[in-house]
């Protein structure tokens, strides 16, 4: 780790996470463990076309089953008209939204939701959805982004029009948006170069892939309450999105976060609560409870776009990026909202640019709607620009961190989509990566080869809030909003026990639903360990100006006199700790904080890997792997490891196996966790972490976000090591074996 | 009619008698009829590792066994693996490494860990990378969890 020396007692440190027993006992509650009394058990009934108008649906021999308590159909949803919602990683208009939890007249890809069943037990639900009587017309389906935006493509969404750079067009299509970012004069910038390298990409389709398959309970109670337990990244987002498409008050929604397995930005958007909440209303107001399996999770959740995408870059001999250029043509997946805007900021991020056009388009196919999936948008947009920067650096014969170092972005640069760097890391992460042994270990042997590759992610502020109370041993109970997906308990834990001056043990926090606390939003952005720990600072510091206060009563003797450090009060010699002074109390000592803070600094991560190839399988192989990042401060290292090594093996799982795969129906084929391959613990190596501690001066103690930068260079960084290893460019993710031997083979006929 | 069978078994030492359909799953069992949520469910298909148990010491995905298939059997689960008020070595591996994120995959790895354990005291990084290829975790790329399952193997 480089890291100066630290002034801090607790941030730093490594200790266990407060929730550790109960995940390591299975005594902590997950969604799908919610039990209430006289539950019952929902099931969805989903398309078994690609895209279809519903002609007819007949519920009624579901209903007549032995057990079956309500049938929801679209019929049971209010309507809703256009509007746009903000969900932290993504905007949705929620007229889509609602028909997306439940077909209304059309369906727009395999697996869409067309009725949901509550029964008694699981297995009634199911045998229920076989009576379901859906009678559909098939229509013509397009599943692939460049496909949908011919002239000739089936049309998914009669009403969309392209809104064409600010101007709304007048013929029905599938392309929701194109839009341009834009600056110098490219054509001077290419003429400029003594080379130039244009290459065009495809990505597929890939899923976040959490372990824990969605999950809804809820009930609608007689007095109009409606109660939600659930796994979600954000409570609040969720009540916000009931709200809005039951057409309920949001007052009358309470949102309980349960824990949560995992969600990569794929558990913001709801697929189930609303529909437990109507089968709830239905079924007389009985708790209902449903959870997707797995195939379900892979047919209509998540996923993030396929991509085509088409860089061109030109620099001189002397190392300078003279131009770039890209179009970047996203699939949304059923509605609009693809990550195109995001990956358009992230692709050219790094570098410092004179002259950069990049083109986003927004386009709608065929397969389940885009939800936001870790740096959404960044991993595509950065499998192809970094791809070309290493081509441009071997033509130059240059070093490829020498070169990004020459073009690299520092403070007071300005990104392509506008706005200025303040305080970032991105150079010293380049030379932490150049001077790790791993660059310069020798690498021998057949086939294998190292890559490099840098990626860039915004990071995000946000709302949040909490509240403490003081307790009379001296402990601090701490309630938060922000739901803990990979530790954030101990780093939120961490920055109270830090302002306070008290021990991180003394800090008992627990993670509250929309009832118990003040907004929060979604744990997602990168954000929660910056803006939820800005607001325990915010509380700390309300915390001891009340102890101060009551010290000073205590003493008799003006507040001004009392002086407090590292949790303890003092008064003309006199002398009491936190833990004392708690004890004293009679009055209860509790404070709130809600905090939007807008200083959170971008990221930057440099990853180095070495691969082998086997050339008669087309397997690769990671031999070694290292991802240097600028991290801010690391509150808990340990955690701030994670996610680079989780990022990683995301990106690789993303690099190397990953891709939805379709039959001429338009069906998924692979909806299993067999069949979607996921890295395994046989499929990597340990994942080395280098962590360079640029101070974010935004915030308090430094923080910057870092859970979303490790997904977004690990394709790259494995296409430049199976190129080096094996001379051979690719250009399509996955790098799986077939595509593999494909692109050895063409290279060996001369095409490549 | 009846549709239930009885079934007589033992879970982390007590003796358990349980009805259950005989198209329910162990893993259904477990979480819908005896309340040990501890063991979850990833895939109900075998192919994610989160709904580990150990059946007569052997490592079992109990999506893949009937609830019928527990009669006079001895289960583990994740509940049982703290004893006398100590957590497990690998619990307390896990915890010290950091070794969890979302903690979802976590009680099946913990028991896959312990299969292994039992079965090889002494693992290579590659024993322990092979024996928990059965179970997918999405959060921690793995460093940290094979990390922890060395480090208990030492301690142990």
């Amino acid at each position: 780790m480089t890291t100066p020396a630290s002034p801090y007692k607790v941030i730093g440190s490594r200790p266990l996470r407060p929730d550790g027993v109960d995940k390591v006992t299975g005594r902590a509650i997950y969604g799908a463990d919610v039990r209430l009394p006289g539950m019952l058990y929902g099931k969805v009934l989903r398309s078994p076309h690609a895209h279809a108008r519903i002609v007819a649906i007949d519920v009624s021999a579901a209903l007549a089953l032995r057990g079956v308590r309500a049938v929801v159909t679209a019929q049971d949803m209010p309507t809703i008209g256009d509007k746009i919602a903000d969900l932290g990683e993504s905007t949705v208009n929620l007229r889509y939204t609602s028909n997306n939890l439940l077909a209304h007249d059309k369906v727009l890809y395999y697996g869409h939701a067309v009725a949901a069943v509550a029964a008694e037990n699981i297995h009634i639900a199911e045998e229920a959805l076989a009576l379901i009587k859906v009678e559909y017309a098939v229509l013509p389906h397009v599943l692939d982004g460049k496909a949908a935006m011919a002239p000739d493509a089936p049309i998914l969404l009669d009403d969309l029009r392209t809104n064409e750079l600010g101007k709304r067009g007048d013929r029905p299509t599938n392309v929701a948006e194109h839009f341009r970012h834009q600056r110098g004069d490219l054509a001077k910038g290419f003429a400029e170069a003594d080379v130039i390298v244009e290459r065009t990409f495809h990505t597929a389709t890939v899923h976040q892939g959490y372990i824990e398959p969605q999950n809804a309970t809820a009930l609608w109670n007689e007095d109009d309450q409606v109660l939600v337990w659930c796994s979600t990244q954000g409570a609040f987002s969720v009540q916000e999105q009931l709200a809005e498409l039951l057409q309920i008050p949001i007052s009358r929604v309470t949102v309980t976060p349960t824990e949560i397995g995992g969600g990569f930005g794929g558990k913001i958007n709801v697929y189930l609560e609303p529909l437990a909440a109507l089968l709830s209303r239905k079924a007389g107001h009985r708790p209902v409870k449903l959870v997707m399996t797995r195939a379900e999770v892979l047919a209509a959740t998540g996923p993030t776009s396929g991509s085509h995408i088409r860089v061109k870059m030109g620099a001189r001999r002397d190392g300078v990026i003279t131009a770039a250029e890209a179009e970047l043509i996203y699939e949304a997946g059923a509605y609009p909202g693809s990550p195109v805007g995001a990956g358009s900021g992230v692709i050219f991020a790094p570098y410092r640019l004179d002259n950069v056009q990049v083109d986003g388009y927004d386009v709608v196919v065929n397969r389940p709607k885009a939800a936001a999936y870790r740096a959404p948008g960044g991993t595509n947009a950065v499998f192809a620009a970094e791809t070309v920067v290493d081509e441009l650096a071997e033509k130059l014969s240059l070093d490829p961190i020498d070169f990004r170092l020459r073009n690299a972005v520092r403070e007071g640069d300005r990104r392509v989509d506008g706005p200025e760097y303040k305080r970032i890391g991105f150079i010293e992460t380049l030379e932490a990566a150049r001077n790790h042994p791993h660059y310069t270990a020798p690498l021998t042997g057949k086939h294998r080869g190292r890559g490099v590759a840098a990626g860039f992610w915004f990071n995000w502020g946000g709302k949040s809030s909490a509240t403490a109370t003081v307790n009379a041993d001296g402990a601090v109970n701490l309630i938060e909003g922000s739901t803990d997906i990979g530790g954030s308990r101990a780093s939120i834990a961490m920055q109270l026990a830090e302002t306070l001056g008290i021990p991180y043990e003394d800090i008992r926090p627990q993670v509250a639903g929309t009832a118990s606390v003040g907004y929060n939003d979604v744990t997602g952005g990168s954000r929660t360990t910056f803006g939820t720990g800005w607001a325990v600072y915010e509380v700390g510091n309300k915390l001891l100006a009340e102890m101060r206060q009551r010290a000073a009563e205590y003493w008799d003797a003006p507040v001004e006199s009392v002086t407090v450090a590292n949790g303890v009060f003092t008064h003309n010699g006199d002398a009491m700790t936190f833990r004392e002074l708690a004890s004293k109390l009679d009055v209860p000592v509790t404070a709130s904080a809600s905090v939007h803070p807008q200083s959170y600094g971008p990221g930057f991560g440099v990853h180095i890997v070495d691969v082998e190839v086997d050339v008669e399988t087309g397997k690769v192989s990671i031999l070694r792997y290292t991802a240097a990042q600028d991290v801010g401060r690391a509150i808990h290292p340990s955690y701030v490891e994670g996610q680079l090594q989780g990022g990683a093996a995301q990106g690789i799982g993303w690099a190397l196996n990953e891709e939805y795969v379709y039959d001429d129906q338009g069906r998924l084929l692979n909806a299993s966790l067999l069949d979607y391959r996921m890295p395994t613990a046989l499929d990597l190596p340990m994942i080395d972490t280098v962590l360079v501690e640029v101070h974010n001066p935004g915030h308090p103690y430094g923080v910057r976000g870092v859970g979303e930068v490790p997904i977004v260079p690990p394709a790259a960084a494995v296409a430049n090591a199976i190129y080096h290893a094996i001379g051979v460019r690719m250009t399509e993710l996955p790098m799986s074996p077939a595509r593999i031997i494909a692109a050895i083979e063409k290279s060996r006929s001369g095409l490549g | 009619m009846k549709s239930k069978v009885i079934v007589a078994t033992t879970i982390n030492g007590d003796d358990v008698e349980f009805l259950c359909e005989p198209r329910q799953s162990l893993l259904e069992v477990l979480r819908d009829v005896l309340g040990l949520t501890g063991a979850k469910e990833g895939c109900n298909n075998g192919n994610c590792g989160a709904c580990n148990v150990l059946l007569d010491g052997v490592l079992v995905n109990s999506c893949l066994v009937l609830g019928v298939e527990a009669e006079g059997r001895t289960i583990e689960t994740v509940e049982g693996l703290a004893a006398g008020g100590e957590l497990h070595p690998l619990q307390q591996k896990f915890l010290e490494h950091a070794a969890l994120q979302c903690g979802i995959c976590t009680p099946g790895f913990l028991l896959a860990a312990k299969a292994l354990l039992d079965h090889n005291p002494d693992p290579t990084e590659g024993e322990v990378r092979h024996w928990l290829a059965g179970n997918l975790c999405r959060c921690t790329g793995y460093d940290k969890i094979v990390r922890a399952v060395l480090d208990a193997a030492d301690a142990g």
